[in-house]
């Protein structure tokens, strides 16, 4: 009985870190999710609309998990995810397309496509680094906003390389070992439903956006993720523990424009077509991409990778869940709504979801989805004598 | 060389206008810290109401209405949402201003529908002929009004007591409070300030002179161009966003006629890329000193 109390000694060595529990309640919940994720195609069955829907919230959350690395977890602010996405969609065309009479296209299988164009954001990513090193904060912010101008302005005169505004190009078929992620004859059935292009894309998608998730938690778990959350939080003081700011900056800039291009290369895929914007403000990489994602990672909470998923879900999905209202049922098309598009709707909804965070939960979605799960934070180390308590941040605790 | 004169002028009108701009970003950003991503959804208020008013109205009241309305819209953020806002630091309300801005430019973009107004009647499509240059009326009265503005806020800020009690906050926050100086109100003023400045330049913006594109997006597009204004500058110096918006104007301007037109965008950011590579707190900023 006296083993419930533990004698305070000096002699006690400190605490040995608890072993960390399996919680099997919560392994299952994630192990059903996935096989819910994986049936999806045949639950939704011939709905290919709902299909879509879903598909381009991975999309936005291999983006958003990209952004929530660099302005979470590394404290670089940055608009530039837009251009990052128009990288890798072109040079997923440009390396696996076909050469035609005024497109570049170097043939390439399309696996290799899909790697080369996270190579080559990634890459661009390390070259805007040495700017990015320079800038913090707001100007870092602005700075970066200037990659989306020049994305515009390139997209619009490469046209040899994207198919110009006008037609754009269109981004050959995904394969993978010879098996083409297109509609076929005869078509392969599980449980009754046929995979075709859709339900084969959605298994793609899901494939890149599962492995994407583990790799972004893998880095905030490890060393990567400790160097950066220090460099976010003092860069002298990180710099004395030994962490080449440099470097780690320039290398979180790199992860998240590659996570951008993948999301590009996705963006491609699900539109079956590669095309530059016209104009900065509207289109799939323009300014208001660059807010969009900007929302999802502050709903989801800044630094935080499952919560990025979440804040997917309400700003892509939501979105494409209206225009699919308005287009299957005639939402919208009524006089009472005054000219409400699905469009207008989801911004608004995301947008007020962005100022309720901010008064209400800075921690953002995945704060609260912490204190619902009821998962505490590890012992509070204690603070040294007057010394400061160690801050509560949603994103140190690995757990999280 | 006539073709030159016509840009420097039309490059400064311009130039005026996102100096206006930049000052209300400056203006808040150095009584709270806060940068406001909403400045392009003030400028849009104040475009809306001139545009529902001046026919029922006239023009020249519904131009005051508008400044009016896009002061009251930057009070009205500000003591409602960010002052309440007490869990989130400067970051964080930044962000905010993020959200009133999808939202409010949603709304305004939605009920000006297909329509994309312009709004400088009384002086928008007249070109003045000059001997033999030509120059844009817009242009050449947003130079006027411009810097009439842009002196008398330089002004105030030095002489006035409102100016001292900002400069003093912008110095040190809580000494400033010892000494008497209410900080929510100085706080209110530059919001009130900066939406006004917004609702002026508004009024030269969405004209055909000025870009071609009426009130909407792309309003709100340009309204986002004063953001390397105030960046090049400095964002704490008042004369930096000044020299901002001049460097800016004027980059567009000659960018689009030696260039393209197209690139005329890129090559504003591509000269705050430059300067902001050379200085990283721009040309008048403060510098960050990180004390270990």
């Amino acid at each position: 009985m006296s083993d419930t109390l533990v004698k305070p000694s000096s002699a006690q060595p400190a605490p040995a870190a608890p072993k960390r529990r399996r919680n099997w309640l919560a392994i299952a919940a994630t192990a059903v999710g996935l096989v819910l994720l994986v049936l999806l195609p045949v639950i939704i069955g011939t709905e290919v609309a709902y299909l879509k829907v879903a598909q381009y919230i991975l999309i936005g959350a291999v983006g958003g998990i990209g952004l929530t690395l660099l302005v979470g977890q590394a404290g670089q602010l940055s608009l530039a995810h837009p251009f990052f996405l128009l990288v890798g969609a072109v040079s997923y065309a440009v390396l696996s397309g076909e050469a035609e009479a005024d497109l570049v296209g170097l043939g390439l299988p399309p696996v290799i496509g899909l790697i080369g164009a996270v190579a080559v954001s990634g890459l661009l990513g390390l070259a805007f680094a040495p700017v990015a090193g320079r800038l913090r904060g707001i100007y870092l912010g602005v700075a970066s906003l200037s990659l989306v101008f020049l994305g515009l302005w390139l997209g619009q005169s490469l046209e040899s390389l994207t198919g110009g505004t006008s037609s754009g190009r269109t981004p050959p078929t995904f394969e993978l070992f010879g098996f083409a992620f297109a509609n076929s004859e005869p078509a392969p059935t599980i449980l009754g439903v046929a995979i075709q292009k859709q339900q084969r894309l959605w298994f793609l998608f899901l494939a890149l956006a599962v492995i994407a998730y583990l790799l972004a938690r893998g880095a905030v778990r490890s060393r990567i993720g400790r160097a950066w959350r220090a460099v976010r939080d003092n860069e002298a003081a990180a710099a004395a523990m030994g962490v080449n700011v440099t470097r780690v900056k320039a290398g979180a800039f790199v992860v998240s424009s590659a996570y951008a291009g993948l999301a590009g290369v996705m963006t491609a895929l699900w539109l079956d077509l590669v095309k530059p914007d016209e104009n900065e403000f509207t289109g799939n990489y323009s300014l208001t991409v660059a807010i969009a994602f900007l929302a999802i990672v502050i709903i989801g909470g800044l630094g935080s990778v499952p919560g990025a998923v979440f804040g997917a879900v309400v700003v892509y999905g939501l979105q494409q869940f209206f225009l699919l209202g308005a287009n299957e049922f005639g939402w919208f098309a009524d006089a009472e709504f005054g000219g409400l598009t699905a469009v207008v709707l989801s911004a608004f909804v995301y947008g007020t979801a962005v100022v309720l965070v901010v008064l209400f939960e800075p921690g953002g979605a995945a704060a609260i989805g912490r204190r619902l799960v009821g998962r505490r934070a590890p012992a509070p180390v204690p603070a040294a004598p007057g010394g400061r308590d160690t801050p509560e941040r949603n994103d140190d605790d690995p757990r999280a | 060389m006539t073709t030159f004169v016509q840009l420097l002028v039309n490059g400064l009108g311009k130039g005026a206008v996102y100096a206006l701009l930049a000052l209300g970003f400056v203006v808040i950003f150095k009584a709270t810290e806060v940068v406001n991503f909403a400045h392009g959804s003030l400028v849009l208020v104040g475009g809306y109401l001139v545009y529902e008013l001046k026919d029922a109205l006239g023009w020249p009241t519904a131009a005051v209405v508008g400044v009016l309305a896009a002061a009251l819209a930057g009070l009205l953020i500000e003591r409602a949402l960010l002052a309440n806002a007490t869990s989130a630091d400067h970051n964080g309300l930044a962000l905010l201003t993020i959200g009133i801005d999808v939202i409010i430019t949603e709304e305004i973009v939605r009920r000006v529908g297909a329509d994309i107004p312009f709004i400088g009647d009384p002086y928008d499509a007249q070109p003045i002929q000059l001997g033999a240059v030509t120059v844009f009326r817009t242009q050449a009265i947003a130079l006027v009004v411009g810097a009439v503005l842009i002196a008398a806020f330089l002004l105030a800020f030095r002489y006035s007591s409102w100016g001292v009690a900002m400069r003093a906050q912008a110095e040190n926050r809580e000494a400033a409070a010892l000494m008497g100086i209410r900080s929510s109100r100085v706080t209110a003023t530059a919001w009130l300030v900066a939406g006004a400045l917004a609702g002026v330049a508004v009024l030269f913006i969405a004209t055909q002179d000025f870009s071609g594109a009426g009130l909407g997006r792309g309003t709100h597009a340009i309204a986002l161009v004063a953001f390397p204004a105030a960046i090049l500058g400095g964002l704490d110096s008042t004369a930096g966003a000044v020299v901002g918006g001049i460097v800016v104007g004027l980059t567009e301007a000659l960018s689009a006629q030696y260039i393209s037109f197209e690139f005329s965008k890129s090559a504003v950011f591509l000269v705050m890329l430059v300067v902001l590579v050379v200085r990283p707190s721009g040309l008048f900023g403060t510098k960050e000193l990180s004390r270990v």
